[in-house]
């Protein structure tokens, strides 16, 4: 189990060096840290210009820009340097990051328990009123474009605030400009912004997840183990929890693990819906100042954020599910 | 089901005309081929059936609509933020823009890029699957880590990158259709490469290769047909998700620009909509947007329910 742990760890690292190297050539190619200067008015003398193009590194060949910025990261450590004033690229993406995890684990969590819930309730009562309601609107939330939900609760949170005159819902940023003094009204303060962004984005992941569920619930439930262990005279309750979800949420794991990168597209659209100072703005602020070290930042974070999450995925597998041998 | 043989008791008596009159219709069960198996299952979807109805209504109102409704999409009127009513069935806009014929202007472009994007990403992801299952071991694993390269970045991120490259250019709808499809091939080629690892050790291929078929014949004649049934429902399903996509992708800036357009850029310029007091320009386009997304992933169930010989409607 260690071994294999420690040999697909290793089999990520060349993963993520090419990556790293299609994103650096992706970016270099598409943010130009020269762009504010070159519309300056009064323009800038060629002399100038051409001393930013030295402070930028872009007088050096691409190989070697590339080169130096892997060994930045692996030696010291550091993202590079931002073209924003005053702007530490490490302090600003983990302030970021803090944000935007705040909005994928809390979709994480409720939408997985919503999923199991629904899953199981709907495999075990299959075809019934329930089940053919349940997955109606299951599909309806699928079928659902994030952006315009998110408009679409934002909207309505407005309304329910004026017309109650108020204001249960937060609609805009993370935490209050002036949050309250102490630990806990601010811990509360965080948790009411959250509520729409949260809502939001975990009933667009739920709908997909309960299918899942409901799917391995079905063929757990039609298995023979089941009917050993019902046959054997335990309580029905204890077959269904002990014998069979534990067996039907193992694929679910692994289905959660690789949906993480197009959970955080979707984290990026909520929060810039709900203005939140997370991830999406950092990334689009980064390409609007036209900031490269910032926007490979970001880029190779979310990277190893994926690849982490699919070997937890792997790992998991295995874990929970003793049949799978991993050699 | 009438090809079931009738064995009651009533049934042995009778003349012996009869019995062989009876004999031979048991003895004739009616042939079916697969794809009359796959259509009889799927009319017995009645969700999907009713999808596939509603589906053909949107795709004639988006075709067939304009030529009704003449109204270009692009014209200015003076009527600016009408509600809906008889001369706007579905309101104006703030440049006065009829919405009717905007939104069969969106939803006719809307569908031509997911449908590009369908074909083009299905076909590529399924053969790109099928030859990395087919010769499996060194080929099959880096061909699936370049495949897990393309989902290992938000690709909403690389949208936005290249929107920024490419602003000024008018290729922007050929971007769209090339980020979408890029987005979505890996996923066809990681289902169809796992039904081909189990395929290929099927007698059938064995019995090809004996024949002396080549590789490619064998990809092409013998593997990627028995596939089909996954590949109609990849490409279905794929169809909802690039519509929601270039919503999101719109939203963010990218794709479509006036005076073309789609549902997702109707969504995206109405976004405040509700608030300045014309809900309509929200709420319609975005309807249509829904309506497309439901019905398409209620086809594709159907599709998957009567493709699938394995699922038994088991009752637990």
């Amino acid at each position: 189990m260690l071994v294999y742990s420690v040999r697909r760890l290793l089999q990520s690292i060349p993963i993520l060096v090419a990556s790293t190297f299609v994103i650096f050539l992706m970016v270099a190619s598409s943010v130009d840290p020269m762009t504010p200067y070159l519309t300056k008015k009064p323009p800038l003398s060629a002399a100038q210009l051409e001393s930013l193009r030295i402070r930028f590194g872009l007088t050096k060949p691409l190989l070697q820009r590339y080169w130096d910025w892997l060994t930045g990261l692996v030696l010291h450590g550091t993202f590079g340097t931002s073209t924003q004033a005053n702007f530490h690229i490490g302090q600003q993406l983990g302030y970021a990051m803090e944000v935007t995890l705040r909005l994928v684990v809390g979709t994480i969590l409720i939408a997985l328990i919503l999923a199991v819930i629904v899953g199981v309730t709907t495999a075990v009562r299959q075809y019934s009123k329930l089940d053919y309601a349940t997955t109606a609107v299951g599909f309806l939330f699928l079928s659902l474009p994030t952006f315009w939900f998110a408009v679409l609760l934002k909207e309505w949170a407005i309304q329910i605030n004026e017309s109650t005159g108020t204001h249960f819902f937060d609609t805009l940023w993370e935490s209050s400009p002036n949050p309250p003094a102490g630990f806990l009204p601010q811990l509360g303060d965080a948790f009411q912004h959250m509520i729409l962004p949260v809502v939001t984005l975990s009933l667009l992941s739920y709908a997909a997840w309960s299918r899942f569920q409901r799917a391995s619930m079905l063929e757990v439930l039609g298995s023979d183990y089941m009917r050993l262990a019902r046959a054997k005279g335990l309580s029905p309750l204890r077959v269904l929890f002990r014998h069979g979800l534990r067996n039907a949420l193992i694929p679910l794991t692994t289905q959660v693990a690789l949906d993480t990168a197009a959970l955080l597209s979707g984290a990026v659209i909520t929060e810039t819906i709900y203005s939140w100072r997370g991830m999406g703005l950092f990334f689009i602020s980064a390409i609007q100042l036209a900031d490269p070290d910032s926007v490979m930042a970001w880029l190779l974070v979310t990277a190893v954020f994926v690849i982490v999450m699919n070997l937890i995925a792997d790992l998991l597998y295995a874990v929970l599910d003793p049949r799978i041998r991993l050699a | 089901m009438p090809s079931r043989v009738n064995t009651s008791a009533g049934d042995t008596l009778g003349t012996t005309a009869e019995q062989a009159a009876r004999a031979n219709r048991e003895f004739t069960v009616r042939a079916r081929s697969q794809r009359q198996i796959v259509a009889r299952r799927f009319r017995q979807h009645k969700a999907a059936m009713a999808s596939l109805v509603v589906f053909v209504l949107v795709v004639l109102f988006a075709f067939l609509g304009p030529l009704l409704w003449t109204t270009s999409p692009s014209f200015m009127s003076n009527d600016i933020f009408t509600a809906p009513s008889g001369s706007h069935p579905f309101g104006t806009d703030s440049n006065g823009i009829d919405l009717l014929s905007a939104v069969m202007k969106g939803t006719q472009s809307s569908l031509i890029i997911a449908v590009v994007v369908s074909v083009v990403a299905t076909t590529v992801g399924a053969v790109y699957g099928a030859v990395s299952g087919f010769y499996g071991g060194w080929i099959d694993t880096v061909m699936m880590r370049i495949a897990d390269l393309f989902l290992t970045f938000p690709i909403i991120a690389i949208a936005i990158m290249l929107d920024n490259r490419f602003q000024q250019e008018a290729s922007s709808l050929w971007l769209l259709i090339g980020v979408l499809t890029a987005l979505f091939w890996p996923g066809a080629a990681r289902v169809i490469r796992a039904q081909v690892l189990s395929l290929k050790e099927k007698e059938f291929v064995e019995a090809a290769r004996a024949l002396g078929a080549r590789d490619r014949r064998i990809i092409f004649r013998h593997l990627l047909p028995n596939t089909l049934g996954s590949i109609i429902v990849i490409s279905t399903l794929t169809v909802a998700g690039t519509i929601l996509t270039e919503t999101a992708l719109s939203f963010l800036g990218f794709g479509v620009q006036f005076p073309n357009t789609s549902l997702g850029l109707l969504v995206t310029t109405n976004q405040t909509a509700i608030e300045g007091g014309h809900p309509w320009l929200f709420y319609i386009p975005g309807v249509f947007i829904i309506l497309i997304a439901l019905t398409i992933n209620f086809i594709g169930d159907g599709l998957r329910d009567a493709f699938d010989p394995q699922q038994t409607r088991v009752r637990a």
